[in-house]
């Protein structure tokens, strides 16, 4: 693989990793915004809670994130890419870029416990999808 | 952090680890009988639309999302996304016993690697709790 090759593939790589972690956090601070589901539904029952969902200004703009990220994959692995190494990198990347976004963006408490689940689980993603 | 989870919301992230693990196998399953679709068959596509396992697949991921969407509404995200994470054993058990297809030792220790992860996170609290000029600022 040549030099410009690498970059190209590692750039996909980012782009996809980049868009499915903003995606991932802005809509998990949509949904901190908006509160408990459960209890929403409970109250206003499923119309309610969708309306409450779909009111909160981050919840769109996470999911265009994720669906850019979606096509971003699709375009990174067409032939004749490895996809054994786009498939598992974008997948750990996605994983740890989650937990050092959310400690920031979200304020989330990412202790010990966490850091350790993370990689252990990044690891392992990397294994089954290799 | 001192937030645990009740019965029921644990039933919820049961609910995403088994939805997404489940729909993605009816997808590959349910594409595995419509073809290769590639910019020139991309009619294919609305074959693809009608097939039975296809049709399955996307009504699981779609229960996913609202599932993972609860989730996310009362659970921090470095807890979820671990916690639910083992729908990628999900698939590979599913890929192996139904599908039939080869599970290398890599995988199995990927397969190792996430259920321990899981179980560890799972011990955690699901939520950060903030202060009340903490939440007000955020």
């Amino acid at each position: 693989m040549t030099p410009l090759n690498m970059v190209h593939l590692w750039t996909s790589i980012i782009v996809v990793a980049v868009c499915s972690v903003t995606g991932d956090v802005l809509t998990a601070r949509a949904m901190r915004r908006v509160g408990d589901l459960d209890e929403i539904r409970a109250k206003s029952g499923l119309p309610g809670a969708i309306r409450a969902v779909l009111s909160e200004p981050a919840f769109p703009l996470g999911v265009l994130a994720l669906a850019v990220s979606f096509f971003s994959l699709l375009y990174a692995l067409a032939p004749p890419a490895p996809v054994s190494l786009i498939g598992p990198a974008t997948a750990s990347l996605t994983f740890v870029g989650n937990a050092i976004v959310a400690r920031t963006f979200l304020n989330e408490n990412v202790d010990r416990r966490r850091w350790i689940s993370v990689l252990v689980v990044a690891l392992g993603i990397y294994l089954i999808a290799n | 952090m001192k937030h645990t989870l009740a019965p029921q919301q644990y039933a919820i992230l049961f609910t995403t680890m088994f939805t997404a693990g489940v729909g993605d196998t009816l997808l590959s399953h349910g594409m595995s009988q419509v073809g290769s679709v590639d910019l020139h068959h991309l009619t294919l596509l609305l074959s693809a639309i009608r097939n039975p396992w296809v049709i399955a697949g996307i009504l699981m991921l779609i229960g996913f999302f609202a599932s993972y969407l609860t989730a996310l509404s009362w659970a921090d995200l470095t807890f979820v996304l671990p916690a639910t994470s083992f729908s990628y054993v999900v698939i590979a058990l599913l890929s192996h016993f139904w599908l039939h297809e080869h599970i290398s030792l890599a995988r199995w220790s990927g397969i190792v690697l996430i259920v321990l992860g899981v179980g560890f996170v799972s011990q955690g609290p699901a939520l950060t709790e903030h202060t009340a000029t903490e939440a007000n600022a955020a």
